[in-house]
């Protein structure tokens, strides 16, 4: 049966459909269909360059019809330079974008993140969607509006301010039998309008956006439109593509970190059916087949030999922390010497407040702990996959990565073709959180295609990803605190050291895995950071120190760092807010009531309200629970579950998160079950409590995965932790009984026409370890401080400590 | 290379194929049912799940020589246009964020309901414990099962109203 050319062809009739027509008139973007699974080149032949301006031009923010496109029906189409992973922004898009244009929301759709068709917003990243991407889209959408309106008061005689509009018609106030639609007014026509400013940001036309109390849509609870497709099987996503000619590619991983191939025997392969070539450049090795399994065997079955690293690439990782409290120069103030750049970021300055020396010396009791969170991997559900389009001198790459236009140059600098001869083509994928910010399979993908000549799909196999993948970095997070006579929090120290010194970019061509394999090197590495605590605690004397650690390997290792949804924001906040609840108990005081103390102790508050909200969301989730105000660490039972409850709360940005977990800790296994979790959110003005609701639910357990289940293991030559059982996650039997979502506005004037609206989907999971971290030492009287409460670890906590 | 006779959703299909290959290429490949997802390779997520003789099948670890009975994927479990009440309930209650494993969630409960039309809640999470989410909707998707059987139940015969599905 023939499907060949099925997916894409529906792909680019969903992005395109409601522009084809339209774009023969506008020549705005000049897309050519006949390069989908166009003409191939003769094997083994590289694209010539080609002369002339490329096929895919930047689109301009500053052209309305960059934005919106109006259609006869009177329906409209938005093009948005985002990327939805999962948390419904693009429906959120809609909402907004309906209310400000004035027309049905049931009558748009929005297209996003196909580099070629929509202005570079960058993709998905930093829980910026709402927050800030959305601002020039309102701005727009409003100048649409404003647009039209002038049209329809010219058209019907009548002057703008005697003209109303609801649901994409415009009418006369005095006299509603004159109406004319937007679809009657530009219906596949150009608005040829172009608006101001310097950038996507900035960009603004006359038309000023409405006020909180003026949208309608937004704020409603709406289903996703991503929904029905993802439970139908009609989706087609990334991993789906199919192209006629398109060949299977797998990679052939080095056994061990920092490998040095010396030799590949292609005669292993040779024979085997449906082969096609071994593609490898440096230490990069990959399998071509006609067939995807046939790749997949290939691959497994190819001989290769390898030479190890004269010198361990990292220490293991029960090794790691020592190594970390052992690393040189162990944080201080002085500037890293030259040639220790390889071992150590760039020094963060220390932020010190009072007298923290002067404050430990007369303190009546002095409190010291530290806290270990490994390595965790993204593990992204579908492994890394890409599938590139080499024809008629261009690259399409088909890819679900979150920053296309970052893969689009990266794409571009790495085969060295001009940018407007590649574009990116947005699809769904399996959720990375981060992963995908940094999308290697891309680069695989158009690499071999532009060497072959012929489409090509590649996708990793579980254990490449799961041990190749870019990974949370590991922190190690000494603290210190000063109590006087009557209990008062007086000093206090953080000092984060974090193991975050191969950090990946954003599909920087220079370190891509692949670029990397293949000998390409910055002059340094990137540093990632070491992140400060997430509180506004009255505290008079504090000092925080931060600083980032390598590993001795930064180069073509699998132990190499990136973005897991908020970077470290659940590392520091495990740390400091178990810290406050070891503090809390030091001075005999409700975990609450204590955090409610340091926080009410202060009088000035940010622009954004940060010490007020942070009050509001630790009392409404307090209120959600029915705290039970008394120190933490009840007296054990008898029984063989012991039960407890902590609270830990934290913030990014100016989104503010509260959380409350219940757990029942088995004394016999070590099992922690969190039975019930509470969150208060407050991120502003909400699009859509429904999605909101689910993101922060799925983000929140997310982070509960993080303290039960997840860590990176090695020796020193490899990463052991390769799939589901030695990467374990979390899983249905682990998900509470009840999980309760408060979305809280606790901005001293809720009801403010200019509410902000706040990034939301990173910050719920900050505070999770710590919560449930506080929870087991309310029952158990057993302080855990490292991640994560794996059964073996709390078991022998236990026994330990007599439990 | 053989011809290998495989009935998929109520049609018969007979791709040329290595006969050790895994279902789960030839369905994604061959057949175009791109429902069933590559996870894992190992059985262990339940990604690429179709559902034979009623039971939740990983197709990634199943030789498509080894297949006797017909193959149910998720294309196939609407009938007539109108949604399984699983889908829908998953509409209703919103369960995915990506949505990649959501396939192998949906059959598996479909399992599950077909032996078992009324599962307590500790059956539900013991039977869908092998199939892993990393965005984590497992909560959603506890409810949307809990909404589907009590949906299906109405429609069974004996409870005298209009079958749904």
């Amino acid at each position: 049966m023939s499907v060949s050319n099925r997916v894409p062809r529906q792909i680019e009739e969903l992005l395109m459909t409601h522009r084809r027509g339209f774009l023969k008139s506008a020549g705005l973007l000049a897309v050519s269909f006949g390069t989908l699974g166009g003409r191939q080149q003769a094997k083994g032949q590289a694209p010539a360059a080609a002369p002339g301006p490329g096929p895919y031009p930047i689109v301009d923010p500053r052209k309305l019809d960059s934005w919106i496109v109006i259609h006869e029906d009177n329906s409209a189409t938005f093009y948005v330079g985002k990327t939805d992973p999962g948390q419904g922004t693009g429906t959120g898009f809609r909402q907004l974008m309906s209310d400000e244009l004035d027309i049905a929301f049931e009558k748009t759709t929005c297209i996003m993140g196909s580099t070629d068709i929509t202005v570079d917003q960058v993709g998905a990243g930093g829980s910026s969607a709402m927050e800030r991407d959305s601002l020039p889209m309102r701005r727009a959408a409003a100048e649409a509006r404003r647009v039209l309106l002038e049209m329809a008061s010219t058209r019907l005689g009548v002057p703008g301010d005697q003209l109303a509009v609801a649901n994409g018609v415009v009418t006369a106030k005095s006299d509603p039998s004159k109406r004319v639609t937007y679809g009657e007014l530009i219906g596949g026509k150009k608005f040829n309008v172009t608006m101001n400013g310097t950038n996507v940001n900035s960009v603004t036309g006359q038309a000023k956006i409405k006020t909180i109390p003026e949208l309608k849509n937004a704020g409603r609870p709406t289903h996703r439109d991503d929904i029905p497709g993802k439970v139908d099987g009609s989706t087609k996503w990334a991993v789906d593509v199919k192209l006629p000619g398109m060949v299977h590619a797998r990679n052939v991983k080095p056994p061990y970190a920092c490998g040095r191939l010396t030799g590949i025997d292609e005669s292993s392969v040779k024979s085997l059916p449906g082969f096609i070539k071994v593609m490898n450049k440096g230490n990069y090795v990959a399998v071509v087949c006609e067939r995807e399994e046939q790749a997949v065997r290939a691959a497994r079955q190819l001989k290769t030999t390898w030479e190890k690293p004269a010198t361990a690439p990292f220490p293991t990782s029960e090794d790691l922390f020592n190594y970390l409290r052992a690393a040189k120069p162990a944080g201080g103030s002085t500037p890293a010497p030259e040639g220790d750049a390889e071992l150590r970021g760039p020094l963060q300055r220390p932020i010190v407040v009072g007298n923290p020396g002067a404050a430990f010396s007369g303190a009546a009791v002095t409190i010291e702990a530290e806290y270990e969170i490994p390595f965790q991997g993204h593990t992204a559900f579908g492994p890394a996959h890409a599938t590139a389009d080499p024809s008629n001198n261009q690259m399409t790459v088909y890819s679900n990565d979150m920053k296309s236009y970052g893969m689009r140059r990266g794409v571009a600098t790495f085969l060295g073709m001009p940018p407007d001869r590649v574009r990116v083509v947005y699809m769904q994928g399996s959720q990375g959180y981060g992963r995908t910010a940094a999308e290697d399979a891309a680069c695989e993908a158009a690499w071999i295609a532009h060497e072959l000549g012929r489409p090509v799909r590649i996708q990793w196999m579980r254990d490449e990803e799961t041990a190749w993948d870019s990974k949370s970095p590991a922190f190690l997070v000494k603290m210190r605190g000063a109590l006087d006579a009557q209990g008062h929090l007086i000093g206090y120290e953080y000092d984060a050291r974090s193991c975050d010194y191969n950090h990946l970019g954003y599909n920087e061509p220079d370190t891509v895995l692949i670029a990397q394999l293949m000998g390409q090197r910055r002059t340094r590495p990137a540093a990632g950071s070491a992140s400060m605590p997430s509180d506004v605690y009255s505290i008079p004397n504090r000092k925080m120190t931060g600083e980032v650690y390598g590993l001795p390997a930064v180069w073509e290792t699998p132990v190499r760092t990136g973005n897991l949804r908020d970077p470290n924001g659940p590392q520091s906040s495990f740390a400091s807010e178990s810290f406050i609840d070891e503090v809390a108990v030091a001075a005999k005081a409700d975990a609450l009531d204590f955090r409610l103390k340091l926080l009410e102790a202060g009088t000035g508050d940010d622009a954004g309200f940060r010490r007020a909200r942070s009050i509001a969301v630790l009392k409404a989730a307090a209120e959600k629970y029915g705290w039970d105000a008394r120190p933490s660490g009840k007296p054990r039972g008898a029984g063989k579950i012991l039960t407890g409850r902590g609270i830990a709360y934290s913030f990014r940005g100016q989104t503010m998160v509260a959380q409350i977990a219940e757990v029942e800790v088995n004394r016999e296994t070590g099992h922690v079950w969190t039975k019930r979790m509470v969150c208060a959110h407050d991120c502003g003005f909400v699009v859509n409590p429904e999605s909101l609701r689910t993101s922060v639910e799925c983000g929140m357990l997310h982070g509960l995965s993080r303290a039960l289940h997840e860590e990176v293991t090695f020796n020193t030559e490899k990463v052991t932790s390769v799939d589901w059982v030695t990467h374990p996650t979390l899983r249905h039997t682990d998900v509470p009984a009840s999980i309760e979502i408060v979305l809280v506005n606790g901005d001293p004037n809720p009801n403010r026409p200019d509410l902000p609206l706040y990034g939301a989907g990173e910050a719920c999971l900050k505070p999770t370890m710590a919560a449930v971290g506080n929870a087991i030492y309310d029952a158990t009287g057993v302080r855990l401080r490292r991640v994560p409460f794996r059964d073996d670890r709390v078991l022998a906590a236990l026994k330990t400590a007599g439990v | 290379m053989s011809k290998i006779t495989l009935k998929v959703n109520g049609r018969t299909h007979t791709p040329d194929v290595e006969p050790s290959t895994p279902l789960l290429y030839i369905l994604r490949n061959d057949l175009g049912l791109v429902g069933p997802k590559f996870g894992c390779g190992l059985g262990q997520c339940g990604a690429c799940t179709v559902l034979i003789n009623g039971a939740a099948v990983r197709s990634c670890i199943t030789p498509v020589s080894s297949v006797r009975s017909e193959v149910t994927t998720l294309e196939g479990l609407a009938k007539n246009g109108k949604l399984h009440p699983l889908q829908q309930a998953w509409i209703d209650e919103q369960v995915p964020q990506c949505g990649f494993c959501q396939n192998g969630q949906i059959l598996t409960a479909k399992a599950m309901l077909d032996k078992n039309p009324h599962p307590t809640d500790a059956q539900i999470r013991e039977t869908m414990n092998g199939t892993l989410c990393r965005c984590m909707s497992y909560n959603r998707i506890q409810t949307a099962i809990k909404r589907a059987a009590t949906v299906l139940a109405d429609a069974s015969p004996a409870s005298g109203k209009e079958a749904v599905a």
